[in-house]
């Protein structure tokens, strides 16, 4: 069963490989407010700072919050990139991470092998790697591209391999980042569709965006981070407010990030 | 990509398991071999990418290598060339392969910032790849001892097959440094260039291109280095001795303390490597 569960989580980003002096400095006396000092007289700037919620099976959370905020942060730690410098993180589930469409691929193979090579990352083996190859192909709809090295594939491109291999995995946890949106209003439909039937098998989807439509469409709950803490945790409707009465957009289209 | 194995993972900050999660992270590494296989065997061919000898230039620049500092060295040392040249074949090869461990060593983990910050993955991964490719880059040049050998109408006895466990101890050793220096470059950004000035020293300190007899009443001291301890115990049996107990002690002495060493390290801060990188 599918489950995130934080208490009083915190990371923070030790800044080594620049001068610290000078750091120290400017950016103490100036902003006080995420970095400080930790006890080894390091700087460090606070990702994120006691984050406690509980995502059960079922939700559909967005991460909504400024540039800066900790959402990619929080979407890494979930995924166990970080480890967290203190608190409890507690997540149950096969994880799926959409944070980086590149990470892990390599530009010089094509499609399909970079499919295979994602498959081992996962632990798995070449021959089930070839048969997520196939499904991987019926779903991204990259048709001969597939087998052609990746270096060439447009942005787009590149967002429906990683997003059908990503989702081909069925895993009980997707984490996205906001990139997605970068899909075709086709693909886009049919990103809908199956996320919505990824999430009715009772799983976890976690996103972090600056669409608010995307929000509103996608998830039941908002998570709003500033400045590394949960300022607001609760239905999209009451986090969010009311739908602002501005010219919807065209069905399909999303606007830019804003 | 994450771990589609571990379907629970817990960290508490409280009680952060250190060993077992370091232990854990080995056992995903050595479950990914595929992985590093597969990476590995990339690394080799995307350095080689639409050349025509592809990595078979290696077999070839250490080819000419060998044939040219063999005679110039043994007309400087005033040493016959059937003597020398067979000695320099098995010494450089060892060398390189060790120099190439411990250079790509300080770089398996910094190179690799864009998998290790976007998706979790044992760390010894990285390491384990580092290891392979150095592997097959060793494979494509051990043949040329053996064409050395042939030329030279040398044969191999049964101590070749001592060679097989200090092989392994050489890969042993370099897997450990590959954690150790991998997690050390990546905090201490200094320390790739010392690294390389110190394998520059190392490579005439070590008996790679005089032999061990020359220094005379200093030969039995030799093994305290340990690059020349490791690369003994592998050109002793090629060669057709057994080479000392003092050195085969001084060799596992020293990979033991490495993987000591690296492993603690490992423990105590494996957990930190993604803010390092």
């Amino acid at each position: 069963m599918a489950l995130i569960d934080a208490a009083g989580l915190a990371i923070e980003f030790p800044l080594y490989h620049h001068n610290a002096r000078s750091l120290k400095q400017r950016l103490i006396s100036s902003s006080g407010l995420r970095l400080r000092k930790d006890d080894d007289n390091r700087i460090v700037v606070a990702a994120l700072r006691d984050l406690t919620f509980r995502i059960g099976k079922g939700e559909r959370v967005a991460l909504v919050g400024p540039n800066g905020a900790g959402k990619t942060t929080l979407l890494r730690t979930v995924a166990g990139v970080y480890e967290p410098v203190a608190g409890r993180l507690l997540v149950e589930g096969e994880i799926g991470s959409l944070i980086d469409p590149a990470a892990g691929m390599d530009p010089l193979l094509t499609g399909r092998e970079n499919v295979i090579l994602r498959a081992l990352y996962r632990g798995m083996t070449e021959a089930e790697g070839r048969a997520l190859a196939e499904e991987v192909a019926g779903f991204a709809g990259l048709g001969d591209f597939l087998d052609m090295p990746i270096r060439g594939y447009s942005a787009g491109m590149n967002v429906r391999l990683a997003f059908a291999m990503a989702t081909a995995m069925t895993p009980e946890i997707l984490l996205m980042d906001e990139w997605f949106l970068a899909g075709d209003a086709e693909f886009m439909a049919r990103a809908e569709e199956r996320l919505a039937k990824l999430v009715t098998g009772a799983e976890i989807l976690l996103i972090a965006t600056h669409d608010m439509g995307v929000v509103r469409k996608w998830c039941t709950r908002a998570i709003k981070l500033e400045g590394g803490r949960i300022v607001a945790d609760g239905p999209v409707a009451e986090v969010l407010g009311p739908v602002p009465p501005a010219p919807t957009p065209q069905p399909g289209l999303r606007s830019a990030m804003s | 990509m994450p771990n589609a194995t571990r379907h629970v993972h817990l960290f508490d900050a409280a009680d952060p398991r250190r060993r077992e999660l370091a232990l854990e992270d080995l056992g995903g590494a050595l479950s990914r071999w595929r992985l590093a296989w597969a990476l590995a065997r990339s690394d080799i061919m995307h350095r080689y990418r639409g050349s025509v000898l592809g990595p078979f230039w290696l077999t070839l620049s250490t080819g000419i290598m060998l044939a040219s500092l063999g005679i110039l060295y043994a007309k400087l040392f005033r040493i016959d060339v059937t003597d020398y040249l067979p000695y320099l074949a098995v010494s450089l090869i060892l060398w390189n392969l060790v120099s190439a461990l411990v250079n790509d060593a300080s770089v398996c983990l910094t190179g690799q910032e864009g998998v290790i910050r976007q998706m979790p993955l044992p760390y010894s991964v990285h390491a384990l790849r580092s290891v392979l490719r150095n592997a097959v880059i060793a494979a494509h040049n051990l043949p040329l001892i053996a064409v050395v050998f042939w030329v030279f109408g040398l044969g191999a006895g049964w101590t070749l097959l001592l060679a097989i466990p200090g092989f392994m101890l050489v890969m042993a050793g370099g897997f450990a440094a590959s954690l150790l220096l991998g997690m050390l470059c990546a905090r201490f950004r200094d320390i790739p260039p010392i690294i390389g000035s110190v394998m520059q020293i190392a490579f005439f300190l070590s008996a790679i291109i005089w032999k061990p007899e020359m220094v005379g009443h200093w030969e039995p001291l030799l093994p305290i280095n340990p690059f020349f301890a490791v690369i003994e115990v592998v050109r002793a049996p090629i060669m057709g001795t057994t080479g000392s107990l003092f050195t085969w002690l001084a060799a596992i002495g020293w990979v033991g303390a490495l993987i000591a060493v690296a492993w603690s390290f490992f423990v105590r801060f494996r957990g930190r490597i993604a803010f390092w990188v």
